[in-house]
C-alpha cells in the first residue's frame, strides 16, 4: 500500500482540476462528491498506509517519481518522505481534511460559488498533503506558497464585500514576509550545504557546523521567520483574526486544523538545525509563550465568536512553539494533532450555530442554545474542555506534556503556560455560557443535516480521544523530552492540572451564576481601556499601521506623480520651449530667411577666416 | 596690353555681390529680387573670368558658361513662380506672400 503514497496529494488536485475546468457543468449533487470524494479517497488511502506503516517497523520511507529541476549540481525531485511524522500530519490533514469537506457540502450547500468553493479546497489540501510529504525544502515550499494561495482564495472567497478582499491581502502579505525569509534560509542553507534534500541537510549541518556558531544560528532565525508568518506567532500574529472573514469550514481546515499548523511541522522537521542553534530554540519558546498570553487576553475581550476561537488558536500554537522551543518535540507535534481535532471541531460546532442562527457573530446576541441545539452544544462543550485541557480530553494530555517538559527548562516559562491555561479556561467556558445558557433571544433558524451533524460527532469522538492516538516519535526526534510518572502528582503538575479548573470557576462566578458582572467590571475607567486594549488584539494592528502602513501610503502619495518621471517630463517641457521659441524665427519672409543665410554665410567665412 | 590687376577684377565682383545682396534684402518686389539674384550670380561669373584669366586656365569660363545656363533655368523658374503669384494674390510684393509661418 506504502507505494501508492504519491497518489495521496494527486486525489485532491485531480479534484481541483475537474472542479476548476468543469465546475460550472456539473450537476450541483456532483459537485460535493467530487470535492470531499477526491479527499475522501486520499483519506482512506492515508488510512491504509498508515495501517501498514505502524504495523511495520516505522522506518522512514522514501518515494522518488521524477525530478522537478535537475541542473548541474542542484537537483529537486518530486520526492516524498514518510516518517512518523509526517504520518502524523498525513493523518491531520487528509482525515480531519475529509471531515471538514464533508461538512462543507451541507454548510455551503446555498451558496451560488459551491463549485469554486470545493475546487480551493481541494487545491488547499493538496498543496498542505505536499508540503508535510516532501523530503526536499524545495517541494516543501511549493505546498508551503501552495497553501497560502489556498487560502488567501479562501478568506476572500466572498469577494464582493470589499472587506474580505482586504483581509485576504492582509494574510498574504503577512505571511509573505516569513516566507520571504524562508526562501533566504533555503538559499543560504544550499549555498553552504549544496543540497535540499532535508535529511541530508541535516545530517551535514551536525557534521560541518558547530552549535551556536553564526551560521546555524541565522539560517534557523530565517526558517524561524517562515514559521511564524505562517503559524501566525507574533509579531505577524494579526492577520489570523481577520482571516475569519472567509467561510466557517475554511477557518476550520486552514486556521486552526492544518496550515496555521505547518509552522510548527517546519521546526519539528528541521529540529537538528534548531538544537545547533540552541538562542533560536530558547527563542522559540520565548515567542510562544508570549504570543500564548497575549492571544489569550485579547480572546478574553472579543465578542465575535469566530474571533475568540481564532485568538484560542494563535494562543495554541503558542504552546507547540513552547514545546519546541524547550525541546518537547513529540509533544509540540502531539498537541498539533489533538489540537486539530478539537479546534476543527469548535469551529464546525460555531459554524453550525451561526448557520442556524440568522449568520449572527456576536455572542451576546446568542443565549439560552443548549435545549434547541444539543448536538452543537455538547460539541462545544467537548470542544472547550479539551481546548482549556480539563482531565482527560485530548488537550489534557499533550498541553500537560507540553508544560511539564516547560518546567524542566525554565519555570518562568511554565508559569506563563500555566497562566495561559488560566485565561483559556476562563475564555472558553465564557463562550459556552455566554452563548448556550441564559434566556433564549431569537428562535432558531433551521437545523443541521446529517453532513453538517457526522462530522461534529466524529470530531466530538476523537476531541475527546484522541489523547490515546499519540503516534511515537522516537524514531524521528532525538531524546524527545520524557515526561514520566516520576513526578506526577508534585506540586507542579497539580498546579498544572488545577489552572484550567480555575479558570473555568472565574467563568462560572462572571457568566453563568452572575455572582460578578463583568458589565459593570467593564464601567471602570481603567478597566475599559484594557478592555479596548485586549479588543485590538493588543494593538498590534494600530502599531503596524502607524509604523508601516501609513509612512508607506503617505509615501506612495507624494510619489503619485512619479517623481523619476519628472526628469523625462522636464525634458519634454524643454523641447517644447525651444521649438516654441524657434518658432518665432519661422516668418514666412522669404527676404528674411534670405538675411539670414547671409548672415550664416558671413559668419562661417569669419570662423575660416580667423581661426 | 595692359593687364588689369587681379585685386581690382574681384573687388569689383564683391562689390557687385554685395549689391545683389542688398538688392535682394531690401527690395520687396519679386522682379527686383530676382534681377538683384541675377546680378549676384553675375558677380561670382565675374570672380570665375578673373581668376581664369590670371592662371590663363580655361575653367573659369566653364565655370562661367555653367553659371550662365544656371541663371537661366533659375530665371525660368523664378518668373513662374512669380507669374503665379500674381496671378493668385494679384501682388508682387514678397512680405505679403507669408502665409507659410510657424
Amino acid at each position: 500500500m506504502i507505494e501508492l503514497l504519491g497518489w495521496v496529494p494527486l486525489f485532491p488536485f485531480l479534484g481541483f482540476l475537474i472542479l476548476v475546468f468543469a465546475g460550472e457543468r456539473l450537476s450541483k449533487p456532483i459537485i460535493p462528491w467530487v470535492g470531499a470524494g477526491s479527499v475522501g479517497i486520499s483519506a482512506l488511502l492515508t488510512a491504509l498506509i498508515g495501517a501498514e506503516f505502524l504495523r511495520g517497523t516505522m522506518e522512514p520511507y522514501r518515494m522518488f517519481s521524477g525530478y522537478w529541476m535537475a541542473l548541474d549540481d542542484m537537483s529537486v525531485p518530486f520526492g516524498f518522505y514518510l516518517d512518523a511524522l509526517s504520518m502524523t500530519m498525513l493523518f491531520v490533514v487528509s482525515g480531519v481534511g475529509f471531515l471538514i469537506h464533508v461538512y462543507s457540502a451541507g454548510f455551503m450547500e446555498s451558496d451560488p460559488g459551491y463549485a469554486r468553493f470545493f475546487a480551493y479546497m481541494n487545491l488547499f489540501v493538496s498543496a498542505m498533503l505536499v508540503l508535510v510529504l516532501a523530503d526536499n525544502l524545495v517541494l516543501l515550499y511549493l505546498g508551503w506558497e501552495g497553501v497560502g494561495l489556498g487560502s488567501y482564495l479562501l478568506i476572500g472567497f466572498w469577494y464582493e464585500d470589499p472587506d474580505n478582499g482586504h483581509a485576504a491581502r492582509k494574510a498574504f502579505v503577512m505571511t509573505r514576509i516569513g516566507d520571504t525569509s524562508m526562501a533566504l534560509g533555503l538559499f543560504l542553507l544550499f549555498t553552504h550545504l549544496h543540497t535540499f534534500d532535508i535529511q541530508f541537510l541535516m545530517i551535514r549541518a551536525g557534521n560541518e557546523w558547530t552549535p551556536g556558531t553564526w551560521l546555524p544560528v541565522v539560517s534557523a532565525a530565517l526558517l524561524l521567520g517562515g514559521a511564524l508568518g505562517k503559524s501566525a506567532q507574533l509579531p505577524l500574529q494579526t492577520w489570523l483574526p481577520d482571516a475569519m472573514a472567509g467561510p466557517t469550514p475554511v477557518s476550520a481546515l486552514i486556521h486552526a486544523a492544518t496550515m496555521v499548523t505547518a509552522g510548527v511541522y517546519l521546526i519539528a522537521r528541521t529540529h537538528d538545525l534548531f538544537l545547533l542553534a540552541p538562542s533560536v530554540q530558547f527563542a522559540v519558546g520565548i515567542i510562544g509563550a508570549i504570543t500564548l498570553l497575549i492571544a489569550g487576553f485579547s480572546a478574553l475581550a472579543q465578542t465575535d465568536i469566530k474571533r475568540i476561537l481564532a485568538y484560542s488558536t494563535i494562543s495554541q500554537i503558542g504552546y507547540m512553539f513552547l514545546a519546541l522551543g524547550v525541546g518537547a518535540w513529540s509533544a509540540a507535534i502531539f498537541h498539533l494533532l489533538t489540537h486539530a481535532f478539537f479546534k476543527a471541531l469548535l469551529f464546525l460546532a460555531a459554524g453550525a450555530v451561526i448557520f442556524c442562527f440568522h449568520h449572527e457573530h456576536n455572542i451576546f446576541k446568542m443565549g439560552g442554545l443548549r435545549k434547541p441545539m444539543p448536538l452543537t452544544f455538547w460539541s462545544f462543550m467537548i470542544g472547550c474542555a479539551a481546548l482549556s485541557a480539563l482531565p482527560f480530553t485530548s488537550g489534557f494530555y499533550s498541553k500537560h506534556e507540553i508544560l511539564l517538559a516547560a518546567f524542566e527548562v525554565s519555570p518562568v516559562l511554565w508559569a506563563a503556560g500555566c497562566l495561559g491555561a488560566l485565561i483559556t479556561g476562563i475564555y472558553s467556558f465564557r463562550l459556552v455560557f455566554v452563548v448556550f445558557f441564559g434566556t433564549q433571544s431569537q428562535s432558531v433558524e433551521k437545523g443541521i443535516g446529517w453532513r453538517m451533524a457526522a462530522p461534529l460527532v466524529l470530531l466530538g469522538i476523537l476531541a475527546l480521544f484522541g489523547g490515546l492516538l499519540q503516534i511515537p516519535m522516537d524514531s524521528v526526534f532525538p531524546g524527545s523530552a520524557n515526561t514520566d510518572t516520576d513526578h506526577a502528582f508534585n506540586l507542579v503538575s497539580a498546579l498544572t492540572i488545577a489552572a484550567p479548573f480555575a479558570g473555568l470557576l472565574i467563568a462560572v462566578l462572571f457568566y453563568l451564576s452572575g455572582t460578578f458582572s463583568a458589565q459593570r467590571l467593564a464601567n471602570y475607567g481603567w478597566a475599559r481601556l484594557v478592555r479596548q486594549f485586549f479588543l485590538s488584539g493588543c494593538g498590534f494592528d494600530a502599531i503596524y499601521a502607524n509604523l508601516l502602513v501609513r509612512p508607506f501610503v503617505s509615501i506612495a502619495k507624494l510619489n503619485k506623480n512619479d517623481v523619476v518621471d519628472l526628469l523625462y517630463l522636464g525634458i519634454a517641457w524643454l523641447s517644447r520651449e525651444f521649438h516654441r521659441i524657434a518658432r518665432t524665427s519661422q516668418t514666412g519672409r522669404v527676404r528674411w530667411y534670405a538675411s539670414s543665410m547671409a548672415l550664416g554665410a558671413v559668419f562661417i567665412l569669419a570662423i575660416g577666416l580667423l581661426s | 596690353m595692359n593687364e588689369i590687376p587681379m585685386e581690382l577684377g574681384l573687388l569689383l565682383s564683391v562689390v557687385l555681390f554685395v549689391l545683389g545682396l542688398i538688392g535682394v534684402l531690401v527690395r520687396r518686389n519679386l522682379i527686383m529680387i530676382l534681377m538683384s539674384l541675377e546680378v549676384m550670380l553675375n558677380a561670382t561669373g565675374l570672380a570665375f573670368i578673373v581668376a581664369g584669366s590670371r592662371w590663363g586656365q580655361a575653367d573659369g569660363q566653364i565655370m562661367f558658361l555653367l553659371i550662365l545656363t544656371l541663371a537661366a533655368a533659375e530665371v525660368g523658374v523664378g518668373l513662374g513662380l512669380a507669374l503665379q503669384i500674381f496671378h493668385r494674390f494679384h501682388t508682387l510684393d514678397a512680405d505679403s506672400v507669408s502665409e507659410m509661418k510657424g
